[in-house]
């Protein structure tokens, strides 16, 4: 997958786990908990679904690369470059 | 003679009034359609198809979800939760309490259930099914799911209440246990306004279909709507419902003190257990679970206008229940009974509470609606006052009595006095 197609992923996840936020005008840069209504638990359903999707694993210590659509993309990269979507 | 425990001589801050409800049922989402629906002789049964299970019947809700709640809520929580989150809503706006000024601390929640966690626990597997098992997908959102809380924890967090809130895991007799419970807390001084009740998702989990099925006791019929038949000869079984029904419960003296409108007053109530059987009930204990509670509101039985009883269309059940109401009302010849899971099935945890709500309008229209779908009566379950198929006008409609029985031998009775 490319950042692109990524970033699009991403966008679907979040569209499932807050279907009540309005994603268009989403700031890459911007932390998400800034942008959107999201606790810990929501970060966990970010996971979840990367690895039920993808079965893309997620170790503890790296949920800090998911605070914004930026550092989300750039961290799944080399994890999703090889996944055909 | 009146008893000495007798409620009504008890002081006001002791007497437990009805200044609410809110409900969700397969025939209607406000007391006023369900009502309707009960004179009119409107089913909610349908057609039902579910996971493993197949094509079945099932009474099924269709309250407006994102009235009280977002969609993020509705992810996030059980259908449970939703409709205790749809009903207590329902309930406070209709009480016509002033909730922006209510102390939340104050308030209890007190939610019968008849079973809960098995419809979460049922999906997780199934999707786990879809990853070979591997439990690392199984997801983080279960254990708050299925907590034996859940369903009056959700209300809680929907209302920014504060005050105690738990379920009452009671089988089928949770309706009336959750009411009792919150008389019983406010009794106590634990909380002034009680949100209790009882709610049911039952039909989400494909278990309960197949464990009726499997005991021979899940209803079946060509038309939905007639296959709910208690007291009928041909009756097959239960349909499962879902739905929920939750009063606001108030003390007297603070109903009063605020000139709350009163729809009844809790005068009576008893809960025992056969301790005989896993599933088949006792009628003699039955018996002493109705005579209980009449005793403790100082009526005899041929002061009770209604009878809602709790026959659920299973053989044995109903002719059971039906021994016991003969040996209590027998003489009573004024006393009319009657059942509503005829109309939407059994409701589980929410039964108790619905049936009591189906009949409360009676204090103001006078009239009792019947159980539907009798086509013959089954002589085991023959009762002098049974109303079948038409309504019948009553003169006066003072006192009602809701029976709610369930598995593993738990009774309960609630009596509700005109106000």
């Amino acid at each position: 997958m490319t950042p692109a197609e990524i970033r699009d992923e991403i966008l679907d996840i979040l569209e499932d786990i807050s279907p009540d936020e309005d994603l268009d005008n989403l700031d890459d840069e911007k932390a998400f908990r800034d942008q959107l209504e999201l606790d810990s638990m929501d970060f966990l359903d970010i996971v979840m679904e990367l690895r039920k999707r993808h079965r893309v694993q997620i170790p503890e210590e790296d949920y800090g690369n998911l605070a914004s659509m930026h550092s989300t993309v750039t961290y799944l990269e080399p994890k999703m470059k090889d996944i055909v979507k | 003679m009146i008893a000495p425990n007798r409620a009504t001589n008890l002081p006001d801050d002791q007497r437990i009034v009805i200044t609410g409800l809110g409900l969700t049922s397969p025939n209607g989402n406000d007391w006023n359609s369900f009502r309707q629906s009960l004179l009119e002789k409107r089913s909610g049964v349908q057609p039902y198809e579910i996971r493993y299970f197949g094509k079945t019947l099932a009474g099924i809700c269709d309250f407006e979800q994102t009235r009280y709640q977002t969609r993020k809520d509705l992810r996030r929580g059980t259908r449970a939760g939703s409709v205790g989150v749809y009903c207590a809503n329902e309930a406070i706006k209709h009480s016509g309490i002033d909730w922006d000024n209510t102390d939340k601390s104050r308030v209890g929640i007190y939610v019968g259930v008849t079973e809960h966690g098995n419809v979460e626990t049922e999906n997780e597997i199934h999707v786990i099914k879809g990853f070979d098992y591997d439990t690392s997908c199984w997801s983080h959102h279960h254990n708050p799911r299925t907590v034996a809380n859940n369903p009056a924890g959700e209300i809680a967090l929907n209302m920014g209440i504060t005050g105690p809130h738990y379920t009452i895991g009671a089988a089928c007799a949770a309706g009336n246990a959750g009411i009792i419970q919150g008389a019983q807390m406010l009794r106590l001084g634990e909380c002034d306004l009680a949100i209790a009740g009882g709610t049911s998702e039952s039909i989400h989990t494909f278990g309960i279909f197949a464990s009726f099925n499997s005991q021979n006791a899940l209803a079946i019929h060509d038309d939905p709507t007639k296959a709910s038949r208690p007291f009928d000869v041909h009756r097959n079984g239960i349909v499962v419902a879902e739905g929920g029904c939750l009063y606001t419960l108030e003390r007297l003296s603070d109903a009063k003190a605020r000139d709350a409108e009163i729809y009844g007053e809790l005068v009576g109530y008893a809960i025992n257990t056969d301790a005989t059987d896993f599933v088949l009930p006792n009628p003699e204990r039955q018996a002493q679970c109705i005579q209980m509670a009449l005793g403790r509101a100082g009526l005899t039985p041929d002061q009770i206008d209604i009878v809602s009883t709790h026959a659920t269309g299973t053989s044995s059940g109903d002719s059971q229940e039906c021994i016991a109401l003969r040996s209590v009302f027998g003489d009573s010849k004024h006393t009319r009974i009657n059942n509503t899971k005829s109309y939407i099935g059994h409701a589980m945890g929410a039964a108790g509470s619905l049936e009591l709500a189906g009949n409360l309008p009676s204090f103001k229209d006078h009239v009792v609606h019947p159980t539907i779908n009798v086509d013959e009566v089954d002589p085991d379950c023959h009762l002098d006052g049974l109303v079948i198929n038409e309504p019948q006008e009553s003169q006066r409609v003072d006192y009602i009595l809701n029976n709610s029985f369930g598995m593993l031998g738990i009774n309960s009775v609630v009596i509700i006095s005109r106000f």
